[in-house]
């Protein structure tokens, strides 16, 4: 498996060899430093630490600037863990550069970032519930969730709400991961990835590219 | 940078020989047609009405009266199956957008003719 750090641009559309326009986001993924290995010796697992997007070291705690200068790397904005198999040796070293060439063969990807967050919403939007009737006598409770429990609901315990029950509540802003998108074009010179259609969060928002599992 | 990195990814499909021409304008759509695994070119005329996004999904949109029955057809300028757009008449107009044209019946669908250098040539 493969991984890279990066960052949505935007997205805009493409034609392909057919002539049929295609929905394609633009990522800017990696160079990602790897500023740490972790191998099963001292960590008892296998693992390297990926960073993207530059800060300035200023604007951080010693810790983390002792951390990065340890892979000759100032500190990273967006740090996360790709794992390894842990029966082979990790092929990379401290200081090490992954770029998108590591996507030069893919064709398809799986890509991982945080929705949009839409605030406190209601079942009909949050759950895709009906709703209530818009007439016939309804007031006042056209978009509410109706009956959420009676008397005898959860047997045993009489009258209690279900745990998990579907209501209303903050939506977005969750780690999402999209899969098997179709890679269309890899620019390893400005470091971008062209991806047929849609990727979760805002455009500048970080996301994760890993090759896809299936 | 946003919109220049996205502008770069979008450069690649665009028209590079972009054909000229203008609003009220009679053109000839050459567009290729899928039959099957048979591809041939049809041609679509009419009158352009308007043009109207930018980048690559500019489109313009050509109206023609077959029949008396109105028939719009909005064509992205930067599609490959759009193989050729040729003005064969220029049309006197004062707007961008010819919608009005879309209440005219019989004669007055016409616009007068105004003589313009990208139709004499062709």
């Amino acid at each position: 498996m493969v991984m890279l750090l990066g960052k949505k641009i935007g997205i805009t559309q493409i034609y392909d060899e057919a002539g049929r326009l295609l929905p394609a986001t633009v990522i800017h993924a990696g160079p990602c430093a790897v500023i740490q290995v972790k191998t099963v010796k001292t960590d008892g697992y296998n693992a390297v630490q990926l960073g993207y997007d530059d800060v300035k070291p200023s604007r951080r705690k010693k810790p983390q600037i002792e951390h990065a200068k340890k892979a000759n790397s100032v500190p990273k904005r967006f740090v996360k863990e790709m794992r390894l198999p842990n029966d082979t040796e990790p092929q990379y070293k401290l200081g090490d550069s992954i770029t998108v060439s590591v996507f030069a063969e893919s064709k398809i990807v799986d890509v991982i970032g945080t929705s949009k967050g839409k605030g406190f919403q209601g079942v009909m939007k949050r759950h895709h519930f009906g709703g209530m009737p818009g007439s016939h006598g309804t007031e006042r409770k056209h978009r509410s969730p109706g009956s959420i429990a009676s008397h005898g609901t959860d047997r045993g315990h009489g009258g209690n709400i279900k745990k998990g029950k579907k209501m209303g509540g903050h939506m977005g802003h969750v780690r999402i991961t999209v899969k098997n998108h179709s890679l269309i074009s890899v620019d390893q010179e400005k470091n971008l990835l062209v991806i047929k259609g849609s990727v979760p969060g805002p455009d500048g928002g970080y996301v994760i590219i890993q090759s896809a599992k299936k | 940078m946003k919109t220049e990195i996205l502008n770069a990814v979008e450069s690649k499909c665009l028209r590079k020989n972009m054909p000229h021409f203008e609003i009220g304008d009679i053109v000839d759509v050459h567009c290729k047609i899928k039959e099957g695994d048979k591809e041939r070119i049809q041609i679509f005329t009419g009158t352009v009405i308007a043009r109207r996004g930018k980048g690559i999904s500019e489109t313009f949109t050509v109206r023609r009266v077959v029949d008396e029955e109105g028939v719009e057809r909005v064509f992205p300028i930067h599609s490959p199956n759009i193989v050729d757009v040729k003005p064969v008449r220029s049309g006197k107009t004062r707007r961008a957008k010819l919608y009005f044209l879309r209440e005219r019946t019989g004669k007055s669908i016409k616009l007068a003719h105004r003589h313009s250098e990208h139709t004499v040539a062709s």
